[in-house]
């Protein structure tokens, strides 16, 4: 069973945002996406400054078996990636929801799109 | 006879496996108006005896000119070892065997080619391979493209002295896909590319520069000075060289204060025979950082589970059967066949053979432009330095010539006439090692006679 922390929000494509106090965001995808992609080897992380859409790609994992792009999970602006992953990218695997981080955004304006609580991606999870 | 392993038993065995009655129904979802029942303009087949004949006649109505031609391909003595070796069953295959890592001995040439292009070339790493060196420099652009995220622009600056077909391949196939291709002129007393045509793009976003090393007129261009340029304005640059050239000149890796970011090439050059364009093979190798965007394959040496050193194929992650329409590249094989006839040639050659290559092509072409040039109404084009081409000024219309030249069995160079209008009649000729003293006397006496029997256009 992979951990899925009650205090974060998640997206169906397995990405989870935390809510900083600041009214930032941060991005990183879940415990049960890195177990499925297994060891990862490589992270390519956007630019710093780059606009997103709700959705978009802004990321992409690659493990020795897959690689898989990332989805944005509300549109914002990036305001600082996660550089130690160019050559940790193992970091993910380790503390996905911590050190393994991806970005940090600022949310653009209007209502943020609805993503899941922490049990409704469990089962969204124990899906596949 | 047909290469076909399947016996009838086998086939009727399979059929029953699957419950199909017979060959024909595996194909009846084709509807009826797609068939075709015959090829028109295809004759029947013939057989081997047949065809030989047909092809050595065919063959000798070509004959046995002296070929002055380069222009991209190049006739270079291979030895007979290289096709020997590649005849051998175990090598004699065009495409990359499914199941790689079963064919330790196919990865390892493939790791020893990427070792010696990255030596040939200055750079860290380098891939299995590519089609051609045409294709080479269009993939090479769409790499800058992933590469350079800095830039937004996706545009490149293609230098006039390249390759003209490189070019227009390159617009057929990138032009395609949002890149923006812009011309650089030359300078016309050089040949080289020009630094006023560079002034224009002060403080532009460009995405990647190409140069062509020696360029298509054979001279060299300021490769140190071009690579800071590019750099400085935050593009890729992407070297498009001459293999055998490099045992002389500087490696891409090299050039300036960074070295190239991508290098690329057509492989003909190296073992591989000059048969009506082709099949050749590219080679493409580039700067550690960005190596996740290159396409193709590549090999790694590793060890297994024992320990043992081995080959494998690696950052598989960029391909096609794991990204799918996110993959860098719809290259996904390599030229086996003819890479191997590269990695070959290079191993019987040596850095030391190559080198001497090199040096005999520079010496020849010298004095045959030395020659040609000293007939009235010849004169030199360009003043930059060359390699083993040079362009002529003949005052007359080239394709007359070039055909007069041809009834005597020399075939006489490249026309630029159509690609160049501008310089007027211009010849692009080219000497190899294997061009004697006596062929480009030969060479020099037929053009002598020839010239004062053309009218000028």
């Amino acid at each position: 069973m992979s951990d899925i922390p009650a205090d974060l929000k998640y997206a169906r494509s397995h990405e989870w945002l935390r809510q900083l106090p600041d009214g930032t965001v941060e991005v990183g995808i879940s415990d049960h996406a890195q177990e499925s992609l297994g060891d990862l080897v490589f992270v390519e992380v956007p630019e710093v400054g780059r606009t997103l859409a709700a959705g978009e790609a802004f990321a992409v994992v690659e493990s020795v078996k897959a690689a898989s792009d990332v989805y944005s999970p509300v549109a914002g602006t990036v305001l600082a990636v996660n550089s130690k992953l160019a050559t940790a990218p193992e970091l993910i695997n380790k503390a996905p929801y911590g050190d393994g981080w991806l970005m940090k955004l600022k949310p653009a304006a209007g209502a943020p799109p609805a993503l899941l609580s922490a049990a409704e991606y469990a089962r969204v999870a124990d899906e596949g | 006879m047909p290469f076909i392993p399947h016996t009838d038993e086998d086939v009727a065995e399979m059929l029953a496996a699957i419950g199909a009655p017979n060959i024909e129904t595996l194909f009846e979802e084709i509807p009826a108006q797609l068939r075709v029942a015959s090829l028109p303009g295809v004759p029947a087949g013939l057989n081997e005896q047949q065809i030989l004949r047909l092809m050595s006649e065919r063959g000798q109505q070509d004959g046995r000119p002296l070929c002055f031609i380069g222009a991209g391909a190049y006739d270079h003595f291979i030895p007979s070892a290289v096709w020997a070796v590649l005849s051998r069953g175990e090598f004699y295959s065009a495409y990359t065997p499914y199941q790689a890592e079963a064919s330790q001995g196919t990865l390892q040439t493939i790791y020893e080619f990427q070792s010696m292009i990255t030596a040939l070339t200055g750079m860290p790493v380098a891939n299995a391979s590519m089609y051609d060196g045409a294709s080479a420099v269009a993939e090479a652009c769409l790499m800058a493209v992933r590469a350079n995220r800095r830039s937004k622009s996706a545009r490149v600056l293609l230098p006039r002295t390249m390759h003209p077909h490189y070019r227009a391949v390159v617009r057929t196939s990138a032009g395609q896909q949002g890149l923006k291709f812009e011309e650089l002129a030359y300078e016309r007393a050089s040949g080289q590319t020009a630094r006023q045509a560079l002034a224009a793009y002060a403080g532009e976003d460009l995405t990647a520069v190409v140069i062509q090393q020696p360029n298509f007129f054979g001279v060299l261009e300021e490769v140190d000075e071009l690579t800071d340029w590019a750099h400085e304005r935050g593009a890729l640059v992407i070297a498009a060289v001459n293999p055998t050239a490099l045992a002389l000149l500087k490696p891409p890796g090299q050039w300036g204060e960074r070295g190239a970011d991508i290098v690329v090439g057509e492989g003909q050059p190296l073992g591989c025979p000059l048969a009506s364009g082709g099949p050749y093979f590219g080679f493409m190798a580039a700067r550690m950082e960005i190596v996740r965007q290159m396409p193709g394959r590549i090999v790694g040496r590793t060890v297994d589970l024992d320990g043992r050193p081995g080959f494998t194929l690696t950052l598989q992650a960029r391909e096609q059967h794991i990204r799918r329409s996110k993959a860098t590249s719809n290259i996904c094989t390599n030229q086996g066949l003819l890479m191997m006839a590269g990695t070959v040639y290079m191993a019987l050659l040596g850095a030391e053979g190559l080198e001497r290559v090199a040096a005999a092509c520079l010496a020849r072409t010298a004095e045959l432009v030395g020659a040609l040039s000293r007939l009235p109404g010849v004169q030199c084009a360009f003043s930059g330095p060359r390699f083993h081409e040079a362009v002529l000024l003949l005052e007359r219309p080239v394709a007359k010539v070039l055909q007069l030249l041809a009834a005597r069995g020399i075939e006489g160079g490249f026309d630029l006439t159509p690609h160049y209008p501008e310089l007027g009649p211009a010849l692009l000729v080219c000497a190899t090692e294997q061009r004697s003293a006596a062929d480009i006397a030969a060479y020099a006496k037929a053009l002598g006679e020839i010239l004062p029997s053309v009218r000028a256009a």
